[in-house]
């Protein structure tokens, strides 16, 4: 398909590889920010291209792994009250509460709905005026334009029925926090090029003023990273910390000013409980007062629920770069994709997740060495 | 979650801007999605789809910019 088979073409990606493999002298580690990334890095072995003194840090762009264990117990709490319909994207399904999962909850007779966009959930509540429709938001500022849409489409029509159970996470703060953290170990950052498709170069030139580390905005395929590690490690090399942006195809400069106008009119920035990381100022979104009544937290009383992680579970310094999946005790024992501990097991973003399923084989869970 | 996929809008229907929605080809698969965040977007043009929205227009000349790129790293190479 174009603009997708062009950025997986074999002999691109062997020749960035090489140009990485000329360009670093010093032994170099880049953290990438998104999920997504991460999964590609492992999925096509891209990690296993670079020379010995590149390192990749997964970082945590992975909204469904950040997001606290109480939000899954809210949403399952929703799904088995009478009436209510708990709608998802399919990701969610698995990730573990702390009783269990929304996948569980329906399997005990709890109304969770799969949808591809929050707009689907907006036509249930429209075709079915006695149904309760929760939609759960969960996501960085790639999805927060849908959700802030579904909010003005509900209002538009006059939907009584139609809520959202939020929580959103903001990229930056969670970049910073890492940058400045006592174990951090990352020389600069391949940002999430879908978060900046929305939001612009403008919070990564601050951030890189402020920190004084490369960014480069980066793509998904193969070709998009490789490119963005390359023009990384030319920075670190020269000593430059600049904002760079090889994924001009599809982040402009200003991002996507209308979908950022639909952001702010429904959301406001709020602090917000990261796993793994702690409670950051200004990480998170939540609705305006205007639209206090598509609020679920608002809408039903669900102050009883509260959560705790499985104390097994590393997800944290994972989330930080500071241990890779199979470095875990858990990992591919007492934690699978079928009876997950943490999140990052279950989301197709999830770093452990990828490790499952694409580097299984080599790493002996527990005694396994870093890679 | 932050998945997105390129496809070519084929038609554009509806007048609201808020409920305005086109149907986006990738490769065989037709979806119809919200133009809600694109309303300069033209039949024709490639767009990126994240969640049923279209969230970027997607620039033919800086793709050929960093294929350009990559053309000239190939010919580096010994």
């Amino acid at each position: 398909m174009k603009y997708l088979d062009e950025f997986r073409d074999r002999d691109a990606v062997a020749s960035l590889a090489a140009a990485i493999r000329a360009a670093a002298t010093k032994p170099w580690r880049l953290m990438e920010v998104c999920g997504g990334q991460t999964h590609s890095i492992v999925r096509h072995g891209l990690d296993t291209l670079l020379p010995e003194n590149v390192e990749l840090i997964h970082g945590p762009g992975c909204p469904v792994c950040v997001t606290p264990t109480e939000a899954i117990d809210r949403a399952i709490a929703l799904a088995l009250r009478p009436g209510t319909a708990l709608c998802t994207f399919g990701d969610m399904l698995r990730v573990p509460g702390s009783r269990g999962s929304l996948a569980q909850a329906k399997a005990e007779g709890g109304d969770v709905r799969m949808v591809y966009s929050p707009l689907d959930a907006v036509k249930l509540a429209q075709q079915e005026p006695e149904l309760e429709v929760v939609f759960l938001a969960v996501g960085f500022e790639t999805t927060a334009p849908a959700h802030a849409l579904a909010v003005l489409q509900a209002h538009n029509l006059g939907l009584r029925n139609f809520s959202l159970l939020v929580s959103h996470v903001l990229v930056p703060p969670a970049i910073e926090a890492i940058a400045a953290s006592a174990d951090s170990r990352v020389d600069g950052f391949l940002a999430a090029g879908h978060v900046c498709a929305v939001m612009g170069e403008e919070q990564y030139r601050a951030l890189v003023e402020r920190l004084r580390v490369p960014i480069v905005i980066t793509g998904f395929e193969p070709v998009d990273i490789l490119l963005g590690v390359l023009l990384c490690i030319r920075q670190l090399e020269r000593g430059e910390a600049r904002l760079e942006n090889p994924y001009a195809r599809v982040v402009r400069s200003d991002g996507n000013r209308q979908a950022q106008a639909m952001v702010s009119e429904v959301f406001e920035e709020v602090p917000r409980r990261w796993r793994g990381i702690g409670e950051l100022p200004r990480s998170g979104l939540a609705l305006r007062p205007a639209f206090h009544d598509y609020d679920a937290e608002r809408r039903f009383d669900l102050s009883g629920v509260r959560a705790d992680d499985d104390p097994r579970c590393v997800a944290g310094e994972v989330l930080r770069g500071v241990k890779k999946p199979h470095q875990c005790g858990a990992f591919g024992t007492a934690c699978t994709p079928e009876r997950p501990l943490g999140a990052p097991m279950v989301s197709a973003e999830g770093a452990c997740a990828a490790y499952y399923r694409y580097r299984r084989s080599e790493a002996q869970p527990a005694t396994a060495s870093a890679t | 979650m932050c998945l997105a996929v390129p496809g070519q809008l084929l038609s554009v229907t509806g007048e609201d801007p808020l409920f305005r929605r086109g149907r986006v080809a990738f490769g065989p698969l037709v979806k119809e999605i919200s133009l809600a965040c694109l309303p300069e977007v033209k039949v024709g043009q490639y767009v990126l789809v994240h969640a049923g929205i279209a969230i970027s227009a997607i620039d033919a000349e800086e793709a050929q910019r960093v294929l350009a790129l990559l053309e000239s790293l190939e010919e580096d190479e010994p």
